[in-house]
């Protein structure tokens, strides 16, 4: 009984540290001027997501969060933010605009709204959590899911992906073929 | 061991959503713009993720993985942009960037 509810309280503890590490990055990706700041700041973000999901038994998901978007992603954001140099942004300098405060207001309704539909709509509904056994969130269900169920998703997301990186190919590659006024060449 | 419940995730997820709209509205910068896409991105696999370990169904953890593939096929395109812009000389500002004409 005690070993259980240590073990309730460290996952809580947990959860809070990976919590406010998630809120806290979260608001200093879209407030540090310096966009390689902000890329670092998603990395910490995306890491303390993957706590949340390793928390919620999703372990394969939790490795491909740090590989896929930690590893991959960012890496090429921070290659795009480099090539690009230092393009400081403020977005909190001066007197706020009506945009600035309008989008405030907007996003804090929107924060307010899924509280408060949380909180009154699921009462009760939402606390019996199902039961799960060991083989769930491995890679061997995940894989079992998208071959079987999932197959279509899995083809489509197959394709996406192929068309992207030829497009990606096309987007870098078309504008050195055809300079415009002002491009040294 | 229980943790949390989903609801918890569920207000994480919520907050996630929300700073990255607001980035959304407020940055002019692209590539700002570009990285609060992904925290929206990321809040909705959290609460995907979430119910799927409420309701002990995989299902969840298959639509957030899809929603992966999908960001990264965004940020391929996206940086394409960027970076085709930035090479075109053009000002990287979104309230400037209001016309196609290239």
């Amino acid at each position: 009984m005690i070993v259980a509810s240590f073990a309730n309280v460290l996952v809580w503890a947990i959860w809070v540290l990976a919590a406010f590490a998630c809120l806290g990055s979260g608001i200093a990706v879209i407030s540090f001027t310096n966009p390689f700041y902000a890329s670092l700041s998603l990395i910490g973000n995306l890491a303390s997501l993957a706590v949340m999901y390793l928390l919620l038994s999703a372990e394969f998901v939790a490795a491909a969060q740090v590989l896929v978007y930690a590893g991959a992603v960012m890496v090429m954001f921070l290659f795009v933010t480099a090539y690009l140099g230092n393009r400081a942004d403020a977005p909190w300098a001066g007197a706020p605009s009506w945009q600035t405060l309008g989008a405030v207001a907007a996003c804090s309704a929107l924060f307010v709204e899924v509280i408060v539909v949380v909180g009154l709509k699921t009462s009760g509904r939402l606390s019996h959590q199902g039961k799960i056994d060991s083989s769930f969130g491995r890679p061997h269900e995940i894989g079992r899911l998208f071959l079987t169920d999932h197959l279509l998703a899995f083809e489509i997301t197959s394709i996406v992906l192929l068309i992207a990186a030829v497009g990606g190919v096309i987007l870098g590659s078309h504008s050195r073929d055809t300079p415009t006024k002002g491009v040294q060449q | 061991m229980k943790g949390p419940d989903v609801v918890w995730y569920l207000c994480v997820a919520g907050f996630l959503f929300s700073t990255g709209a607001l980035g959304v509205l407020i940055r002019r910068s692209p590539l700002i713009v570009l990285l609060s896409l992904e925290i929206m991105l990321n809040g909705a696999n959290l609460a995907l993720i979430a119910f799927s370990r409420h309701f002990a169904q995989g299902d969840g953890q298959i639509f957030a993985l899809t929603v992966m593939a999908v960001a990264a096929s965004e940020v391929v395109v996206g940086l394409g942009l960027i970076v085709a812009i930035a090479r075109q000389k053009l000002d990287l500002d979104v309230d400037k960037l209001s016309t196609l004409r290239g």
